[in-house]
This record gives structure tokens, sequence and C-alpha cells, in this order.
């Protein structure tokens, strides 16, 4: 099939970006979107242009790596899919899809579609992590855990990191990234002394990062990729809370 | 300088006690003057960071991703083995040791592989303890599933993400020592180079992969954890970043390679289905544990799978290997399943497919499942609706991107599968400490050749990668460090600094300056066929031959006509993928003259010129029970140097899984 394309282009993180449009040719149906971007960058080499900078390692939809808006959605248009794990038959000979890099102020675009998502690192830094040293762990199976909260905790652990939660949100709020981790490790019974200190944490260091508030629009569990669950937000709530009513520091 | 693998004296069983309780300690003062540098976060390095941190030392990290959870290692599916016996099913350490040497087709070290059976219950324990949420039964404890090449269970997983859970656990003890001060970290930075001074890792070159800017930075130790080189094949289950670069550099600052030859051909993974193909995606070997692998007995049948009576398959892996049937190990699935496309009996467009069936397990489960909640005379879309649900929960992520790529629906049509480039049991030559023959220069995870001999079992390089990074190198590296207690941080003014940053430069500059006609991802492309076709699942001497002077060929074009676009002092991806390319072009030549000179067969490294009349593989233990490290003499030339493998404890004889 033949398509068009309408990508953004910016040369860096104080450029001016603009939307660029190009035509592909003789795009298979078994290909991946990512792939349609490597004939498109093939072509833009062999032209002597410049190829289009985009994020992307594992094109297994686990890493989180890969970040763009297609027509508009975080990850385009499949459910719980990733935009490496999207494939072309989803189009249709003459279509025109426009891509562009995650907007949100705390991912600044660094080239083309590529952003700094590192706030992401620095929420995980104030809190999301249980404070055990290597080598001080008892036998693994000294504490049952109930199957049902383990699976829960895993549920909300699947979270990539890919910032489409943010992208999706029309007040670029990180909440579902960050209850995620809340929820992953308050659910567990080694998460639980740390647990409401961490919320208030991760929560301060999500607010300065500049990320916006939850106003419970729902869009980021709409095209999570990962299908993380609003239930998260609503247990960090509750965690924030009893992180307030205990005078634990905010 | 003759191969020193430092194992302790004594019992197998008693050797890590034995150093661990000798080895020299560095006080926590001093620690604190010491400085670490990482290269890589993945499992190896980031447990490793995160150890050493902890510990004290004053660590730096890089990775070349935008962030340490983004590492290769996310996209482990299937497990992670530990010795726990929780199954109560004859498992123990030995058993682990004794599986894994075996697996390995008895080219690993005894002390090695003890060592990580060993400390395998341990990993499980920390892990748990740092919230990673694996699989648990009903009664609230921990579940295991089986893997290729053993019969116990002591296969430990989270869904088909165990990488990512895993990794994410790291990562989290990583980032709080970031947090606490203890780890620098830099994120889509790329080590280029390393130095060394009076004869000692000291530092590396890194460049800034956003501004493009070289950077120059000491370490009183430098540890690298940079993954394996399976992309050399271009087409592979690795992540497309994956590469050779830092343990490249290494090898040619004078670091011995070794058995870079050892290559694992994975043999459930979705086929190629056409020239675009940029990435190979794995399906776990878990699915082994409950899929059936056949293909038709008539050769080019075209029937659809589901009009294939039962009486007209072969189920060629249980037919031949009664006593492990599909769960035999990944080199021996592999080999049988291209006998039988290249007989004549692949399925599929491109005939280069098995079939991985699950309808006997979905009925299994679903007639289990039907008893459980009282259920009789339940018919059979009852039972397979209960079924499914059992699969779903344990294989549901793989399923769905099965689904995703092919569109077709793996609970109701069978699998396609094929085997693909998966995993590196060759790297960087490491003793007993990991210590590379550069002192100071340490190798870690799939980086180094240490545990696995010529073939890797399934759910054994997290286990490696993590006993690696947890529990070895912070006793080994203290060993080392107590020796540099007095070494005042150098300053990277020093002229070896400048000398590495120089040669880094000047490279850079040679490849933005031959503006040829040829893209990067054109070259890697090329070499993948020729390693695939000539040094892939079956080798011979004749294309190996070939393959070398092919190589070289396409080494001097790439290097007279590559066009790298772009500019040196920005972000610049196909600049980054030159470098690395330019490094696989020369590991790829070393990788078939290590495949020629070992003229024998074993695990993954197939010889058609060795194999048993059933054509398996036929080791020649006499002339070759040896570790082929490699030491870089120049372009093109290596010297070769053994380092014989002694067993005391186990004893080889021809593998069998009959
Ligand atoms: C699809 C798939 C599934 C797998 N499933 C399993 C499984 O179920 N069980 C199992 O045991 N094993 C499995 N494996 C194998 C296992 O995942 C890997 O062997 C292991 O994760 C490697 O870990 P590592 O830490 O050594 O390297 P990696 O995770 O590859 O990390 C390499 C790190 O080095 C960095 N790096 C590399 N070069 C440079 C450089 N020059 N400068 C700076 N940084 C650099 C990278 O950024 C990265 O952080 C699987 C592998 C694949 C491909
Ligand atoms: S919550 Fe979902 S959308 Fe947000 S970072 Fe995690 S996986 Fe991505
Ligand atoms: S490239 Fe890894 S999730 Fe898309």
């Amino acid at each position: 099939m033949n398509l068009t394309l309408k990508v953004w282009r910016q040369k860096n993180a104080k450029a001016k970006g603009s939307f660029e449009t190009f035509k592909v040719s003789d795009i298979s149906s078994e290909m991946s979107f990512l792939e349609m971007f490597d004939v498109l960058n093939e072509k833009l080499i062999n032209e002597g242009k410049e190829p289009i900078a985009f994020d992307h390692d594992c094109r297994e939809g686990i890493c989180g790596s890969c970040s763009m808006y297609v027509n508009g959605r975080p990850h385009g248009p499949w459910k719980h899919t990733t935009v490496c794990q999207l494939h072309m038959r989803e189009y249709k000979d003459g279509d025109t899809i426009t891509v562009e890099p995650w907007r949100a102020n705390s991912f600044p675009v660094i080239k083309d579609l590529v952003t700094d998502r590192s706030a992401f690192d620095r929420i995980i830094q104030a809190g999301g992590y249980i404070s055990v040293n290597t080598g001080n762990a008892v036998d693994a199976n000294a504490i049952p855990i109930e199957k049902q909260k383990a699976d829960d905790s895993f549920a909300a652990a699947a979270c990539i990191g890919c910032g489409a939660c943010v992208a999706a949100c029309p007040n670029t709020s990180g909440m579902l990234f960050l209850s995620a981790k809340v929820s992953h490790l308050a659910l567990l019974p080694q998460g639980d002394p740390e647990r409401k200190k961490r919320a208030a944490d991760m929560i301060h260091q999500h607010d300065s990062e500049g990320f916006g508030s939850c106003t419970n629009i729902g869009a980021c569990e709409a095209e999570c990729p990962k299908g993380i669950s609003l239930e998260n937000i609503n247990r960090m709530n509750k965690e924030y809370m009893g992180s307030i009513f205990s005078g634990s520091k905010v | 300088m003759p191969l020193d693998s430092k194992i302790p004296a004594g019992e197998l069983a008693q050797k890590w006690t034995n150093y661990k309780s000798t080895c020299k300690l560095v006080n926590p003062a001093n620690k604190r003057k010491l400085e670490v540098i990482v290269i890589g976060t993945g499992l190896a390095g980031a447990s490793a960071a995160a150890s050493l941190g902890e510990m004290g030392y004053k660590v730096k990290a890089f990775c070349f991703q935008d962030s340490p959870r983004r590492a290769h290692s996310i996209a482990a599916q299937g497990g992670i083995n530990a010795a726990k016996n929780y199954q109560n099913d004859g498992d123990s350490t030995y058993r682990l040791f004794y599986d894994t040497i075996k697996g390995g087709d008895y080219r690993s070290r005894e002390a090695n592989t003890y060592r990580l059976a060993e400390v395998s219950a341990n990993i499980i324990d920390q892990c748990v303890a740092q919230g990673v949420p694996f699989a648990r039964e009903y009664g609230g404890l921990l579940s295991n599933r089986s893997f290729g090449g053993v019969q116990v269970q002591r296969t430990f997983y989270a869904a088909g993400q165990t990488g990512q859970q895993l990794l994410i656990g790291a990562y989290q003890a990583l980032e709080r020592q970031v947090a606490l001060g203890n780890v620098t970290m830099y994120s889509r930075h790329e080590m280029l180079e390393i130095v060394k001074i009076e004869g000692k890792a000291r530092g590396i070159i890194a460049r800034n992969l956003v501004t493009g800017e070289l950077e120059r930075h000491f370490g009183h130790a430098v540890l690298l954890c940079s993954g394996g080189y399976g992309n050399v094949f271009y087409l592979s289950t690795n992540a497309m970043g994956s590469n050779v670069t830092a343990a490249w550099k290494a090898t040619k600052l004078g670091a011995y390679f070794a058995n870079p030859c050892y290559t694992q051909i994975h043999p459930t993974c979705i086929p190629v289905s056409g020239d675009h193909q940029s990435k190979l995606t794995l399906m776990s070997e878990s699915l082994r544990n409950d899929g059936r692998i056949w293909v038709p007995k008539k050769q080019g049948d075209s029937r659809k799978a589901r009009e294939i009576p039962e009486e007209e398959r072969d189920y060629y892996l249980e037919r031949r290997y009664p006593a492990f049937g599909n769960l035999v190990p990944r080199d021996v699935a592999s080999r049988a399943a291209k006998e039988r496309c290249d007989a004549g009996h692949g399925v599929g467009t491109s005939k280069q497919a098995v079939f991985l069936d699950f309808e006997d397990a979905i009925m299994r489960y679903g007639r289990t499942e039907a008893n459980k909640q009282g259920i009789h005379n339940a018919d059979k879309a009852t039972i397979y609706a209960l079924g499914k649900d059992v699969v779903a929960e344990k294989y549901g992520n793989l399923f769905e991107m099965y689904e995703k790529i092919t569109g077709e629906n793996p609970y109701e049509v069978p699998m396609r599968i094929y085997p693909a480039v998966h995993y590196t049991m060759g790297g960087l030559w490491v003793d007993y400490e990991l210590q590379t023959n550069i002192p100071g220069l340490y190798s870690l995870g799939e980086a180094n050749f240490s545990d696995h001999g010529a073939n890797r079992l399934g759910a054994s390089a997290l286990m490696q990668g993590l006993a690696d990074g947890y529990f070895v190198i912070p006793y080994t590296i203290g060993n080392y460090l107590a020796n540099e207690i007095n070494v005042k941080p150098i300053s990277t003014d020093h002229q070896a600094f400048q000398a590495a940053e120089d040669i880094v430069a000047t490279r850079i500059n040679k490849l933005m300056n031959i503006k040829g006609t040829e893209s990067v991802e054109s070259f890697h492309k090329r070499l993948g066929k020729i390693m695939w076709e000539k040094c892939g699942m079956a080798r011979n001497a004749k294309g190996l031959t070939e393959a070398i002077e092919e190589i070289k060929a396409l080494r001097k074009e790439f290097w007279s006509n590559v066009r790298v676009p772009g500019e040196i002092l920005e972000f610049n991806p196909e600049l980054d993928k030159a470098g690395r390319v330019a490094d696989f072009l020369e590991l790829g030549e070393l990788m078939c003259m290590d495949a020629l000179n070992r003229n024998e067969s074993c695990g993954g490294h197939f010889r058609e010129e060795y194999q048993t009349n059933e054509g398996e593989a036929m080791r020649q233990d006499e002339g070759y029970s040896y570790v082929a490290a490699w030491e870089y003499k120049g372009e093109s030339q290596y010297e070769l140097h053994k380092e014989p493998l002694d067993f005391e404890v186990v004893h080889p004889t021809q593998r069998s899984y009959k």
C-alpha cells in the first residue's frame, strides 16, 4: 500500500518544530508500524536527507521506549498495544497518518519524535522501591502472599513507564504511572512499612516535575498499553490520605 | 600471558565458601574513596551497581537507553531458575549444577557453574524481598514451572514477563542508591573506549548521545555488563540496540574474547515473514511445558493444521526423545526443527516453520478445571473454555503478542514457529572472580563467557546476571580493590585519557566523512545474512572459510561506502548504529574463525562434519575440551589461548535426552 505521513520534525530541544509530509510506497500489511518507519528512513538516507529520530528498542511492547501519537492517539489505535506492536494491516492504501512526539511540558522534545522522560526516573527515586539491601533477605516462602494480592500487585507492576498516560491526559498528569508503582509495592507485605511515606514523597516529586493533577478523566487508562487500571489511583489516594492523617511529611 | 582461572582449591562444594571467608575486604572508610564504573544497567549491571552502591563504593553507571529500566533484560519472558526444591521433586544445588554442565555440553567450568547453582536460591529471596511479584499458588507460596533440559520444576516466573519484573526490582534498588547519592546514573550515554593506565583499567570515554559530546570518566575498576552480541546476525530476538561495542573495545585493548562461536539459536520464535523484518520475536520456552510440537507426516502437506488428523502428524521431538519429549534443550530442539523443514515437512507459506499446538493442553486443563468446579459431563465447548482460561493465565501475554504480530489466534490454530538467534554463550574471558585478563576490568552477565558452556539452558541467563551482580562481584571486587586503597583518583587530564579520547574522535570523524551511498542498516543486513547462512545453526569448514573472506570484503566496503547522515554534535542514532555495526563486522570474522578452529560439534556449535548417525552433535573431547580465548593482535589477526577444562566431579559423556 501507499501512504502519506505527516511527521513532526524538530532539530533539537531549542528549535521550533513543524510537520513535514512524506510519501511511502510498497508497505506490506505484515510490517509493524516502526518497520514502516524503517522503510521511510532508508529512503530518506538514500536521498541524502536526515532520517526521522524515534525511540525504540525491544519492539515487543515491553521496554517502554517507543512513544508517539498516531493520528492523535498515544501508541495508535489498537487497544493495549504499544506503537511498536501496531501492525500495518490496520491501514489501507491511500491513508494519511499523522505522527507526533509526546506533548507534555515534563517530557521536553530532544529531537523529532524523541522526548526526555527522565522525570519518571526521578519519581521512582523519590520512593518507588522497598528499602532492602542485598543479602539481607529471608527465605522467599517465609512470607506467603495471598494469590489475589500477588496477582493485583503484578498487574500494577506491569507498567512499562512509557508515558502514554501523561500524553493522553488533558492535564498531563502522571498519576496512573505513579499510582501503579505505589499499588505494586503497597499490596505486598514487604512494601508495607514504607507505604505512607512512599506515596507522599512520590507525589511531591511528581508535582515538582510539573505534571498536572488528576481530575478523574480516565483518558490515561483508555490509552495505557498495559491496561493499568484507574483503581490504582483510588488506592493511591487512600495511601496519600493515610499519610496526611498519620502526620508523615508530605 | 598464561590464563589463570583462579579457581580456589578444595572440594567443589566448598570452593565459594572458602573463597568468601579468605578474600580480602575493604573497610567502609576506604570504600568511600574507591570509584567503580559500571557499563550497562540490565540485570547484571543494575544489580551490581545497586549492591556496590549499598556497600559504600562510589559508583557511576551508564546505559545507552533513556532509562536503566529499558535494558534488554526487560524482555525476558519465561523465568529464572533456582535450586529451592520447593516442589520437593528431588532438586538440589548439585542437580542444578549437573543439569547446567550437561546442558552446556561439558564446555563450561565446574567451579563457576557450581557457584551459580549455589547462589541461585539467594536470588529468589532477594527478589521477593524487593517486591518482585512472582506467580503464586492459592496457598500463597511461590509457583514453579519446567524448562528445557531438566526433569524438575525449578523455574520461578511472573506470567511471561519475568525479566521485566526482575529488572524493575533491580532498577528500583539502583534508583534508591541514586537517590542516596551512592550511584550517579548516566543514561543515553555510550561507552566507546576503555582507558588503561600502567596495565590497569582506569576509566572510560563515553559519548553523550543527546549532545554528541565525548566525556572522560575515571574509575578504580570498570565493570562491563553490556549484554550479548546476538545482533551480529541482524535478525535476532535481542532488542534493536543490543551490541558488542563495549566488549569489543575491551578486546581491542587486549582482553581475551572467549568462545565467540557459541551462539544459541532458540527453537520457538515467530518465523520471518519478509525482507522488511527488523527483528524476530521469541515465544518463550515455557510454552513447551504445554505446547506440543509437530509437522505433517506427508511432505509438502498444505492442509490447515486442524484438518490434519492425529495419525498424520509427526510429533518429532516426542518420537526422537521420549525421555524429555518437547522439553529437550534448545540446541537439540532447533536442529530437529531445521531437519524436518529441510526434509520438506515445514508448514506455512515459507515452509520454514513447525507447529506448536496447545489444543491438548487446553482440553487437559479444561477437564481438570471442570472436575475442580464439580461440573460433571461437561461438553467439549465448556471444557475448552475452562482450559482456555488456565492457559491464558499462564501465557496470556505471549498469546496476545503472537496474535498482534501474525494476526492469528493461537487458542484456535497452532502457533507457527521457527528457530532464531537468541543468546550468546561466548563473551569476554573472565576468571573465577569475573575479572578479564586486564586487571581492574570485569565482565558480568551475558557479556562474559562464564557459565553456560556451549549451550545455555532456559531460565539460566537471568539467574547468572543476578548471581554475578548481587552475589559474586560484591565479594570478588573487594579482593582487587583492597590493594587499590592508596590510589588517588587519577585526573582525566592524564595523557592516557587524552589518547583514548583521540581514538574515539578520530573514528567518529572517519565514519562521518566516508559519505558513501549505502546505509548502515543495509550493511548490517548483509553481514547478518552471511552469518546466518554460514555460521548459524549448521556450519562447515567450507562455508566458514568463505564467510571469513566475505566479511573482510564487506568490512572494506563499509569503510569506503557507508553513509552516515547528520552531524557529530547532536542526537544522531545513525551514527550510534554505524559504530556498532563497524564492531560487528570485526566480531563476525572472529566468530567464523573460532567456529572453523573448533573441529567438533558441541551444544549450539554444530559442525556438519561431526555428527552421529542419528544426526546428534559429536564432541571431540580429546582435542577440544578447552575454552578458546582469542587475543587481538591487529586487523584479522588473533592468537588462540587455550584454557583446559578439567572435570573433577562430572564425567563428560555423549549427551542423551532419549
Ligand atoms: C526475548 C528474550 C527472552 C528471554 N527470556 C529469558 C528467560 O526467560 N530466562 C532467562 O534466564 N533468560 C532469558 N533471556 C536472556 C536474558 O534476558 C539475557 O541474557 C539477560 O537479560 C542479559 O542481561 P545483561 O544484564 O547481561 O544484559 P542486558 O540486559 O542486555 O543489558 C545490557 C546493558 O548494557 C548497556 N550497554 C551496552 N553497551 C553499552 C555501551 N557501549 N555503553 C553504555 N551502555 C551499554 C545497555 O544500555 C544495557 O543497559 C531472554 C532473552 C531474550 C532476547
Ligand atoms: S501507566 Fe500505562 S501508559 Fe502510563 S507509563 Fe505505565 S504503561 Fe505507560
Ligand atoms: S520498542 Fe519497546 S515497547 Fe515499543
